[in-house]
């Protein structure tokens, strides 16, 4: 599956598409193969913060719990709702399945971000071990 | 191979096929109005009137409790209990769990009488002997670990982390600052980072090196006088030993830090080293792993905690002491006066039936037949490693300890994953190896087989895991909706996680 060269990459496996001054997060197609079927989504609520490599909430597959890592700092402004009755929807489509909204509180941070180039090095490193 | 014989008007999904016995309802599907399976005698006391006696309390309907008759349900459960797969009808070679075999000896000896109805409210004075064998076992568990004091009351390995854990913070507390994070490698045991957060911590992830061990320098980066412990697997669920282990407990002592031990892999170290003299200041043990007592519902767990010298005032009410007795005897004694214990974490004082059962494991054996476990432990998890790592990928070359963890790499070209492997491997007669775990492998294969197999079984099972190599080349599809052989075919575990049916509803 390819990486939409427009969103940015953790090395945590969460991509995130920004808007003007929201950004849109959701986790990597490497993400939900590497989980397998995942059966549950843990979410912030709107109005908590996040932070910028702190654990914003987990997935449950049917093989392990794995956190979520915000990509940024800033304020839940939505939270995608469909997940509660629909987790498979992240195995179907990773790229187009939101999870959090985040009013960004320090846009200098994506920079730190990697871009699709990047993140595919990074898995084709993980991989290999 | 499918024949369908399933018989008609089965109340069953359609997963369940026909066995050359059969196959069984649930008791709520078995139940008829009327049946019993006792009879009561003519009431012979003056009736009470339950409605007045239990008020709001009182049902008004009764409950929808099945109703069969004596044979029907000794039937039911004994034909259940051959369907159980156990350590007594073959090998269980889950990774990380050390299914061993369960010795008769420790049985005899649990079930004689004055042990098997020992009562926890006896007078102390009438309980010196059980006393005497809780004494033994924590001088046999304090020798083989090399710690200074130890309770035996945590009911297994995880509520063990968690007592350990409190001892920590209750220390760090005690020297004015409890801390606020515990670091934890990505290759631990999930109950760890739980352990951590259930203690009021923050976990803080440590990556592993590119041997699956502690990476010194990242170690060095993360500590500091906010980490209260590091909580360490050794060896590590990848059965590698930590052999830098000194200088990471130096590294955490250096910052007041302490180094927590999980025990779950101490079957590889008895008899040859003791955590104790590599730095650790907590450690928790599984009786029912290292020990042989029962585990995986045979039994109750236990995990004792054993620490330094200078944790022992945390450690939790009662701890048994000697003292002077009568006619210039010792006895023992349940002391309750420890002002900075933690409290209690348990009823009564453990789980005393699994006490006795390690304590007639560890005489049985004696120093040198532990020795001997342990090697032979890690003898035959590197003749399973030896004998199949050309067919399976190993991820980690660093030498195995008592467990060898390979990944299905080779066998994802054939879009075969180590779960299938596993509920192949069913089909062969063994219990699945313990699959997807740990997590830094992809596709983890991880088996443990434990000194008790013998070089023939392990052969049968070396046996069966090549065969399915093979079929993973020749037949994938085989091996993809494998088990065939079991009354229940494959499950859909995703499904039950999604959607569970927690308990029986009768049909509307």
């Amino acid at each position: 599956m390819a990486y939409p060269a427009d969103y940015r990459y953790t090395r945590e496996h969460e991509w995130i598409e920004v808007n003007g001054s929201i950004g849109t997060v959701g986790i990597t197609d490497y993400a939900q193969s590497s989980l397998g079927d995942i059966v549950y989504v843990d979410v912030p609520k709107v109005g908590d913060a996040v932070t910028a490599n702190a654990v914003f909430g987990s997935v449950e597959s049917v093989k392990a719990v794995s956190d979520l890592f915000s990509p940024v700092s800033g304020t839940v402004t939505a939270v995608n709702g469909d997940l509660k009755n629909t987790p498979d929807k992240i195995n179907e489509n990773p790229h187009g399945t939101w999870i959090i909204k985040v009013e960004l509180a320090d846009p200098a941070e994506l920079e730190k971000l990697l871009d699709a180039a990047a993140y595919e090095a990074f898995i084709s490193e993980e991989t290999e071990s | 191979m499918a024949i369908n014989m399933e018989p008609a008007g089965s109340r069953t999904t359609g997963k369940v096929r026909l066995h050359p016995t059969q196959n069984e309802a649930l008791l709520f599907e078995k139940s008829a109005p009327g049946k019993r399976a006792y009879k009561l005698p003519p009431l012979d006391v003056p009736a009470a009137d339950a409605a007045t006696l239990l008020g709001e309390a009182h049902r008004k309907t009764a409950a929808a409790l099945p109703e069969l008759s004596e044979i029907e349900i000794i039937r039911h459960f004994t034909r259940l209990s051959t369907w159980n797969y156990a350590i007594d009808l073959g090998m269980y070679p889950l990774g990380s769990c050390t299914m061993k075999y369960n010795p008769r000896v420790n049985e005899f000896v649990s079930r004689i009488e004055g042990l098997a109805e020992a009562h926890p409210y006896r007078p102390e004075s009438h309980a010196q002997g059980v006393l005497e064998i809780i004494d033994l076992l924590q001088r046999c568990l304090l020798e083989i670990t090399g710690m200074d004091a130890i309770t035996l009351q945590p009911a297994a390995g995880a509520h063990g982390e968690f007592t350990g854990i409190l001892l920590v913070r209750a220390w760090h507390e005690s020297q004015g600052n409890p801390r606020r994070r515990i670091l934890i490698p990505d290759s631990a045991h999930g109950t760890n980072p739980a352990t951590a957060a259930i203690c009021g911590y923050t976990v803080e992830n440590l990556k592993s090196n590119a041997d699956g061990g502690i990476d010194l320098d990242a170690l060095a980066r993360q500590v500091d006088g906010e980490t209260a412990a590091l909580m360490l697997t050794n060896p590590s669920t990848l059965g590698v030993f930590e052999n830098q282990i000194h200088k990471i407990a130096d590294i955490l002592h250096e910052k007041g830090a302490l180094l927590y031990m999980d025990g779950a892999n101490m079957n590889a170290l008895v008899g040859k080293v003791r955590p104790g003299d590599f730095g650790v200041d907590v450690m928790h043990l599984n009786l029912h792993k290292t020990f042989s007592t029962p585990h995986g519902g045979g039994g109750p767990g236990s995990g004792p905690v054993a620490c330094k010298a200078f944790l022992e005032p945390f450690l939790p009410t009662p701890v048994l002491v000697r003292k002077a007795g009568n006619n210039g005897l010792s006895e023992l004694h349940w002391e309750y006066d420890r002002p900075q214990s933690v409290g209690r974490v348990r009823a009564f004082y453990g789980n005393t039936g699994m006490f006795i059962r390690a304590l007639a494991y560890i005489l049985a054996n004696g120093p040198d037949g532990l020795r001997q476990t342990t090697e032979d432990a890690v003898l035959n998890a590197n003749y399973i490693r030896k004998k199949l790592e050309d067919l399976y990928e190993l991820p980690y070359k660093t030498p195995s300890m008592h467990e060898v963890v390979f990944s299905d790499k080779r066998q994802l070209v054939h879009g075969v994953k180590t779960g299938d492997i596993a509920k192949r491997l069913i089909d062969y007669g063994f219990h699945p190896y313990t699959v997807s775990f740990p997590l830094i492998v992809h596709g983890a294969l991880m088996i443990e087989p434990t000194e008790s197999e013998s070089l023939e079984e392990l052969d049968l099972f070396i046996e069966a895991m090549r065969a399915i190599a093979r079929e993973v080349e020749e037949t994938p599809e085989l091996v993809k909706t494998a088990p065939h052989s079991t009354r229940v075919s494959r499950l859909d575990e995703v499904q039950a996680a999604r959607k569970p049916v927690l308990r029986w509803r009768p049909a509307e």
